[in-house]
This record gives structure tokens, C-alpha cells and sequence, in this order.
């Protein structure tokens, strides 16, 4: 069932009509999804300590009601590693049109994935997966079940794709951890489920795997 | 919801027979069904009067006998009526075939016969529909029969949303010997839709396949439709019209853009085993194998032809479908070889695709048939027979039929779909063994089989 924490993401994030990414992965994580570690501040000091204590470079996001695709708004910073660019990009990101907060979050590597949902108008909700980043659309190399997904339709699902062979490893490079992969696909499938009667559509894009985890890079939930 | 009375009545009433038009389809029913069907079928209409010498029913409830089901032809504004005229008599169930309900925008007139038949629990199709076909039963299709081409009884379940595609469907199925059980334009779905048709021909012991031709759901009726499709112990087929990405461009996140209706609609068919067909032509190919072979397979085919050429256009048919050409064991070719005419075993090419030339005699089609269907990498194998050699017999569709029954592997026959070698073609569909009529149909019955799960 929807933990109470979440049902009060939810019911604050109606008015607005979609959730915040921090709010979005704090959902996720309600629900034993993996996300990146994180500080959500507004100074750049508690930034600098984060990016400090970091054995890896950080990305910084701004969160703003107003920005729905950050890319578009060149609101994600990925790859800083030193306090000075850290400062200017804190400093540029606060003055993007709404923001309220800074996401500083490490950066994790891996094979880019989306892992979305949809409520369709015939089927009720369905699970999209495929190979993510911003040229989704593009490639547009994805799988769709309806859910609840049992974990032999994410192997199908892999095994439908042109990328299969990037997910399942490729000359010499790890693919990702299947187990982990189908874990999390299904999971999030009955999540879809209790959230069926809330949401539109939800984008995990991307979802960063190896051949350890999958973490959730970035989230995006459209309420109905 | 008993839907018995409906599709296969002994009593029926067609409800607004004019006495002044000949082809009102009212009239055309009623004819057809009076004439040519065991159905008992009386004419009604308010006005009473007489329709070649029988007297009209001026209401449903004069009728003495119990009555199965009543075709409704009558102007929209006066379907509730009727209808509740039937239900007070106890009819049913009925084909309301009348027009100018939803579809030209009157939902609160269909939402109305909607309430008096749930009220009731009496089943409808319709309205704005061509009705049931079932042969040997009823047909409320008003088509006059000299106008159109309809199979004979067989084993396929046909509903359409569509019916004029149901139709024209029709004439395929009979061109290719194509028999159906029952088939259903249920136009407006107020009442019966496709899932309901789903349980109906899942219990229904004459039908084999079920098939749909489906426009759209309404909402979350997909869902419903496939979890019943789930249920099913037959195969199910589907065409889909409206693929078009219309309505998507907008769409706010990356998952709304990419997961378009008819992208969802096709994966989820995909995933509940549900064989969708691209076309009408694969459709058909589609209904003539499944009718045959009911069990699924991943799709190693093996191909036994007596040309070369038709081996290879097989083979890139089977590529371009999904199927695969697996290489045949040593064993299988040793064997074959073994037992070919001394004359041909320096020809023959040994491989997928077995190309036994044209100087092969019955024999060595047969015993190469045989061994290729007990090869362990082959589960299905396409006999591309052309008939234009001598040593080709007319009982090479029988002989060959044997063999596959006995090997219990699915074969499927290509033979040139002319009279004189009709005789060969009855060879293998009197023996259940389906014969298509090209090369890449054959391959698409193969594709057919290539489904998840067996029913």
C-alpha cells in the first residue's frame, strides 16, 4: 500500500499537476527504488561539502515549478568536480526562472534507460521500457506491457529490443544486472498499479544500470 | 447474459417488413431467412398488412410462439419501443440493426435502449450493425444472398466492429475454403461487445479460432477484452484499423510520446499471445492455420520445395516474419539421402531449404517430409508444392497429409490455387493440413504458429 509519506506528495503536488524530481525519487525510494545520494539545499557551502565528501563527480540540478524539461532549460549540470565550478553553475542554476532549490546528486555511470508509465485510455496503466537519455523519441528502441508486469515479460522485453545486446553486454563492456533490472521494472509496475487512479504518466529517464544496480537517475510524475 | 437465443435461434422475428419496399433490409431479411434458413422467422410491422401473401404481426407480442430473438430495422426513434415490446413478450434477445444512435452523435437515444435492455438483462447487438451469420443457423445480414459470397460452415469466429469489413472479409475466407461458425458485426457495441463475444466462442465447441476486427476500445475496455483473451483456451486473431499516431505530438512526458495508442495496443496483444495480423491477406492465412494447429512454436520451419528458387524466396519470407531456417541434423540428411531415386541423389541440394529439383518422383517428397519433421531443430515444415512435374502424382496432398498426422508436427502445403490441381489441394485440406496459395502465405500461416503460449 501507498505509505502515507507518499500519499502527501501526491496531495501536494496536485495543484501544481506533476511532482518535483526530489519528491518524485523520494517516492521511488519509498518503494525500495534505487536513487543517487543527494543534497537538496539552497547555499552553495552545504553544495561544496557534498561535492567534497563525494568520491565521484556531482551533477547539479535546479528545481523549479516552472521547469518540467530541464534539459530544454539547460538546468542540469552533470560532471562537476571542482568547488569553483561548482559556485558558478550554483550561482547560474539560482537564477533560472522559479528555482527554489538546488538537487546536488553524485553522478553514477552506467547504460542509459527509460523505464516509464502510462494510463492508458483502453488499457489502464502500461510499463515502457527502453533505452533513455534526451533522444528517447528518437531511437524510440522501447518495449510496452500492460501492468502488472511478471518478470518473464521484462525479459521479453529486453529481448524485443534492437539495443537487446547493449542491455545483455557488448563487445567486452558489462550489460546490466537483469536481476536487478527485472526487480525493478516489476516493482515499479505495482507501484503504477496503486498509483493508477493519480497519475498520467511517469518518466524514470534516465535510469543509469550496471552490472551492480540501476539507479534512477531523473523523475518525472504528470498527475491527472 | 445468455447469448444461445441470439446466435443460434429457432425462432426469430424481424421487426419493420414493409409492404411497399422490396429491398428495405427488413425485407431482405426476413426473405432470406424465411426461404433459405430452418429458422421459423415471422414479418412484423405496426402497420400490419401483408408481405407475399403472409400476414404481418402488428406487434412482436401477437406472435403465439415463443421467439428466440427479433431483428430490429426500424427507425431509430422507435427501436425503445420495440424493444420493450420484446422484452415484455420474452423474447431473447435482438440484432438491432437500425442506425442514428451514437455514431451520428444521439448518445442520450442509445444510452436510453441501453438502460430498458440492462433493466432487463436482455442481450442486444447493435445497434448500427449488419447482425449474425451463422450458417446453417440464421443470417440477418441485409445483403440479398445473390449479391453476396458467404463460406460454407466451419470452424472460425468472426466479429467486426466493421460491417462492411466483415463482409468483405467473408469473400476471402470462402475464396481460400474458409469455414466459419458464427460471424458478428456488432457496430455500435451498446450492448454486446468484443469480450462478451470472447466468452461466447471460448465455449462455444464449433468454433476453433476467434477472430476480430477491431477499430478501438472504449475506456479501459482493452484491459477487460485481454484478460478475458488471457483466459481463453483458442487462439485469438486480431486486425486493428486506426494505427495512426494521431493526438501523441502533444504529449508532456517521453513515455506519453512514445507509448502511442496503437504502439500499446499492439505490444499488449504481443504480450497475451494474441496473433495480430498486419492485413486482410494475413489475417486470412492467419484463421486457415490456427483453425488447423492451435498449439504455439518458436518458429524453426523447415522448408522442402522442388525448386530452388521457391526454397529461397521462402527462406527470405521467413526472415522478413521472424521465423528462422535452422540447419538440418547430419543424421536427417544421411537418411534422406539414403532412401532417395539412385537418379536424383547427385542433385539435390541436402539443406534448409531441401531442394529435391524438379525430377523428383512422390517417393522422395514423402520420405524427405518424413525425416525433415523428425529432425529435432525443425518444428513446422512448408511443403512448396508445385505440381508441374511429372513425377509429381495427384495424391502427393493425401500421401503427404499421412505423413505429417503421423509425425505429429505441423505441416503447411503451397500449391497453385487452380481447378486442375484441386485434387491435390483436397488432398491436404480434407486432412486438415492448411494449403495457401503462395509461397509468403504459406510462410504466413508458419508465422501464425510463431506465437508465446500454446492454447
Amino acid at each position: 500500500m501507498l505509505e502515507k509519506e507518499g500519499k502527501t506528495i501526491l496531495e501536494n503536488s496536485k495543484e501544481l499537476g506533476w511532482v518535483l524530481e526530489p519528491d518524485a525519487k523520494a517516492l521511488m525510494k519509498l518503494h525500495g527504488l534505487d536513487i543517487p545520494e543527494f543534497i537538496l539545499t539552497n547555499d552553495f557551502e552545504s553544495a561544496d561539502k557534498f561535492l567534497n565528501k563525494s568520491d565521484c563527480p556531482v551533477v547539479a540540478k535546479a528545481v523549479s515549478k516552472s521547469i518540467l524539461h530541464k534539459t530544454e532549460h539547460k538546468a542540469v549540470v552533470t560532471g562537476i568536480t571542482s568547488s569553483e565550478q561548482l559556485k558558478k553553475e550554483v550561482m547560474r542554476l539560482k537564477k533560472l526562472e522559479g528555482c527554489e532549490n538546488i538537487l546536488v546528486e553524485q553522478m553514477v555511470e552506467g547504460i542509459e534507460v527509460i523505464i516509464g508509465a502510462k494510463n492508458d485510455f483502453q488499457f489502464g496503466p502500461v510499463i515502457v521500457f527502453g533505452i533513455g537519455g534526451t533522444s528517447v523519441e528518437i531511437y524510440n528502441d522501447t518495449a510496452i506491457r500492460m501492468a502488472p508486469l511478471k518478470p518473464e515479460d521484462v525479459v521479453s522485453m529486453v529481448d524485443s529490443l534492437k539495443a537487446k545486446e547493449i542491455m545483455l553486454g557488448y563487445r567486452g563492456k558489462a550489460g546490466v544486472n537483469m536481476e536487478v533490472l527485472t526487480h525493478l521494472i516489476v516493482n515499479f509496475s505495482h507501484l503504477i498499479m496503486e498509483l493508477e487512479k493519480d497519475i498520467e504518466s511517469v518518466d524514470l529517464n534516465p535510469v543509469m544500470c550496471t552490472k551492480d544496480k540501476c539507479v534512477i537517475v531523473d523523475a518525472r510524475i504528470i498527475l491527472q | 447474459m445468455d447469448l444461445k437465443c441470439l446466435f443460434k435461434p429457432s425462432t426469430m422475428a424481424v421487426v419493420g417488413v414493409s409492404t411497399s419496399q422490396d429491398n428495405h433490409p427488413a425485407n431482405v431479411i426476413y426473405n432470406k431467412n424465411h426461404l433459405r434458413y430452418p429458422v421459423k422467422t415471422f414479418p412484423v410491422n405496426p402497420r400490419g398488412g401483408l408481405i407475399n401473401r403472409a400476414a404481418l404481426y402488428k406487434s412482436v407480442e401477437h406472435i403465439e410462439e415463443d421467439v428466440d430473438m427479433a431483428v430490429i430495422a426500424v427507425r431509430s426513434e422507435y427501436v425503445p419501443e420495440v424493444l420493450e415490446q420484446c422484452i415484455k413478450k420474452g423474447v431473447g434477445g435482438a440484432v438491432i440493426i437500425s442506425g442514428g444512435f451514437a455514431e451520428s452523435g444521439n448518445l442520450a437515444l442509445q444510452q436510453r435502449i441501453i438502460d430498458i435492455a440492462k433493466e432487463a438483462s436482455f442481450p442486444f447487438i447493435g445497434p448500427n450493425c449488419l447482425g449474425t451469420y451463422a450458417p446453417d443457423y440464421v443470417d440477418t445480414f441485409f445483403l440479398p444472398g445473390e449479391r453476396i459470397i458467404s463460406p460454407g460452415k466451419g470452424n472460425i469466429g468472426f466479429v467486426s466492429q466493421s460491417g462492411g469489413v466483415l463482409v468483405d472479409q467473408m469473400v476471402k475466407f470462402a475464396g481460400q475454403g474458409i469455414g466459419i461458425s458464427l460471424a458478428v458485426s456488432i457496430g455500435n457495441k451498446a450492448c454486446i461487445k468484443e469480450a462478451d463475444m470472447l466468452d461466447w466462442f471460448d465455449k462455444d465447441v464449433e468454433t476453433k479460432v476467434i477472430t476480430f476486427y477491431i477499430e478501438g476500445f472504449e475506456k479501459g475496455e482493452g484491459r477487460e477484452f485481454i484478460e478475458k483473451a488471457e483466459q481463453c483456451s483458442k487462439p485469438v486473431v486480431i486486425l486493428k484499423a486506426g494505427k495512426s499516431k494521431k493526438g501523441v505530438e502533444a504529449a508532456s512526458s517521453h513515455t506519453a510520446s512514445i507509448a502511442g495508442d496503437y504502439k500499446v495496443f499492439s505490444e499488449i496483444m504481443k504480450q497475451y499471445c494474441v496473433a495480430e495480423a498486419d492485413n486482410e491477406y494475413e489475417l486470412t492465412s492467419f484463421c486457415e492455420a490456427l483453425s488447423c494447429y492451435s498449439e504455439g512454436m518458436n518458429g524453426s520451419v523447415g522448408i522442402l520445395s522442388l525448386s530452388g528458387g521457391h526454397g529461397v524466396i521462402a527462406a527470405d519470407a521467413c526472415e522478413l516474419h521472424g521465423l528462422s531456417i535452422p540447419v538440418i541434423e547430419q543424421k536427417t540428411k544421411d537418411t534422406i539421402k539414403g532412401k532417395l531415386t539412385p537418379g536424383i541423389s547427385g542433385i539435390v541440394s541436402l539443406v534448409n531449404p531441401l531442394d529435391l529439383t524438379g525430377s523428383c518422383v512422390d517417393n522422395d517428397i514423402v520420405t524427405s517430409a518424413r525425416h525433415l519433421l523428425r529432425d529435432k531443430n525443425i518444428e513446422c515444415v512448408l511443403a512448396l508444392l508445385i505440381p508441374y512435374s511429372p513425377g509429381v502424382s495427384t495424391d502427393i496432398g493425401a500421401k503427404l497429409s499421412q505423413v505429417a498426422r503421423n509425425e505429429g508436427k505441423p505441416m503447411i502445403a503451397y500449391v497453385p490455387n487452380e481447378d486442375k490441381y484441386k485434387i491435390i489441394i483436397e488432398g491436404f485440406e480434407l486432412n486438415n493440413i492448411p494449403v495457401a496459395s503462395s509461397v509468403e502465405g504459406a510462410v504466413l500461416m508458419a508465422k501464425a504458429l510463431n506465437r508465446c503460449r500454446p492454447c
